[in-house]
């Protein structure tokens, strides 16, 4: 694998314990205001895998990564990556281990004052003293992956939202990173993109030896695309398996979230009052 | 009562927070800028071009009439002891002393201020601050450093053109209006003019560059990341900067008296 970054990566060889897994998650608890998001949740993702987590609408995925990635601290509970207790990392530090990763955020999270070519680059401009010729080879090389070379002069607010994600996945990748974390990369992406960036997750998996973590409401995406999956609700991880195993779960729960059902344990509305009560207006303050 | 003495304490104790918090803000904005300033001095020219460009039209304009103005206003009084010669000089002094800077530094934080929080509010809104912590970019480093270095060193240039642009228009009152003599027009400023005074101007221009560019990207930085959050954080970038413009000109006109 070419790795662009200043950082030396950690010797394959000596890791051990965790060589097999890269992210391990033990206890964790966060809460929002007086809302605990996360109460106890228990994790592990395995090196060279795809993972993909699942969950309904506001359960904490997107915090989960967050958490991962360090941009939140937890309340309570451990994180390791590669072995190492995130927690105690200091900010150069905390940078190196980031280099290691790339994500693609919700939103795409583009610089709006930078063109698309410019943002493939960013990280190559930021950490690498590569000349331009080689950077724009590079950059290009990754907007054609993603479909959009043509675009590489527009503006972010020129694209569209699966343009805008596709071009936020080329910058994700652009450093070679390790680690691959995607949130919601399948929402608002037309069959064919899809199509093409679901099997470009594969293979950037299994060609060059990435670790991905792929958040989606995408039951059937996942399943062709993801080696395990965890299934988050209240708090905890409600169910972990092959896709095919969530598949034929029993558990309730489970099969409320693959078969998209209503009714079930898991609540459609965010907890609220009674609804006819609040209609009536009987529980106003 | 004791919910008013409470609400007292509570809302004391927040704005001490939050003054610390900025005092450190500031430290860090101060403790990156001269790496900045030597590896990326790119940045730092491309944000002076922002907020100077920005500013400049509005600037000249201003500058223009609030020196008509004082022509005006000089004239007229001066014209009871049959001193119209002295127009010139009182237009230079107000101009130089008091109104270049602090007029810069309003108009300052209504055009560039109300830019600079709006654009890091919305890079944070939009997720790019914690896209760049992902890519192991210090957001404060890449984004907030150069615009605030880019705010303070426009400031200075900007008030310089606001003091020249308003003696030109001191002049075509005074002179081309009022037929002032050109001469004393003119003469009267080097006679009376003290550098002492031009340097009354630099250094409140300079403190004001430090203070309106360190409101507006901390604004910009803490604001709620929403559309109304963003809206609210301009509005504050130039309520606030009005008032610590005010404040900071008296003291340090009262500590240079
Ligand atoms: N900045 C914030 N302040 C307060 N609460 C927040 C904030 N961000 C998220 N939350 C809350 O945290 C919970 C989890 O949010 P998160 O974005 O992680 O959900 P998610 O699982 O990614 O949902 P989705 O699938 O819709 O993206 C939500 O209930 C939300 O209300
Ligand atoms: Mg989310």
């Amino acid at each position: 694998m070419l790795s662009y970054a200043a950082t030396d990566g950690p010797d394959w060889n000596t890791l051990g314990d965790y060589s097999e897994n890269l992210i391990e998650i033990h206890d964790l608890k966060y809460s929002r205001g007086h809302r605990a998001i996360f109460d106890g949740l228990n994790l592990t993702i395995k090196r060279g895998e795809i993972t993909a987590l699942m969950g309904p609408s506001g359960t904490g995925k997107t915090t989960l990564l967050r958490l991962i990635t360090r941009q939140l601290i937890p309340e309570q509970g451990a994180i390791f990556v590669d072995g190492i207790d995130i927690s105690t990392l200091n900010q150069t530090e905390l940078y190196q281990l980031r280099q290691r990763f790339g994500m693609l955020f919700q939103n795409g999270a583009l610089l709006t004052d930078l063109s698309v070519f410019e943002n493939v680059a960013f990280p190559l401009r930021e950490h690498t003293k590569l000349s331009n010729r080689l950077i724009r080879h590079i950059v290009l090389t990754k907007l054609h992956a993603v479909g959009l070379r043509g675009a590489a002069d527009m503006m972010p607010a020129q694209l569209s939202g699966g343009m805008a994600r596709r071009v936020a996945l080329a910058r994700a990748m652009v450093m070679d990173p390790e680690i691959l974390i995607y949130d919601e990369p399948f929402v608002g992406l037309d069959p064919i993109s899809l199509g093409v960036i679901v099997r470009l997750v594969r293979r950037l998996n299994d060609a060059l030896g990435i670790t991905s973590i792929v958040v989606s409401h995408d039951v059937e995406e996942i399943a062709t695309v993801a080696d395990c999956s965890f299934l988050l609700s209240d708090g905890k991880v409600a169910a972990s398996g092959s896709p095919d195993e969530l598949r034929t779960a029993n558990s309730e729960l489970v099969r409320q979230f693959m078969h998209g059902m209503a009714d079930g344990p898991v609540a459609f509305h965010y907890q609220a009052p009674g609804y006819e009560e609040q209609l009536l207006g009987r529980d106003i303050e | 009562m004791t919910r008013v003495l409470r609400d007292i304490r509570n809302n004391l104790l927040e704005f001490v927070r939050t003054f610390g918090a900025f005092q450190l803000f500031f430290l860090r904005l101060l403790r990156h800028s001269p790496a900045i300033l030597s590896t990326r001095f790119g940045l730092v020219i491309k944000q002076v071009y922002n907020t100077g460009a920005q500013s400049l039209v509005i600037i000249m304009v201003c500058g223009l009439f609030v020196g008509a103005v004082l022509a005006l206003q000089a004239y007229s009084n001066m014209a009871i002891f049959n001193a119209e010669d002295w127009t010139g000089v009182a237009a230079h002094l107000a101009l130089v002393k008091e109104l270049g800077p602090v007029m810069t530094a309003i108009l300052f934080a209504a055009r560039a201020g109300t830019a600079l929080t709006s654009e890091i509010g919305l890079m944070k809104a939009t997720d790019q601050l914690s896209a760049m912590e992902m890519m192991a970019v210090n957001p404060v480093r890449r984004e907030l450093v150069p615009r605030f270095l880019g705010g303070v060193i426009a400031m200075p240039f900007l008030a310089a053109i606001f003091s020249a642009t308003g003696m030109f228009g001191a002049h075509i009152v005074g002179v081309e209006l009022f037929q002032v003599d050109v001469g004393s027009f003119w003469q009267q400023i080097q006679l009376i003019g003290e550098s002492a005074d031009v340097n009354e101007g630099i250094i409140k221009s300079v403190v004001f560059g430090f203070a309106a560019s360190v409101i507006a990207v901390w604004e910009g930085y803490n604001a709620m990341p929403t559309a109304e959050g963003v809206g609210r954080a301009t509005t504050r970038t130039v309520v606030i900067t009005a008032i610590s413009i005010l404040v900071f000109d008296f003291m340090i006109t009262a500590a240079l008296i």
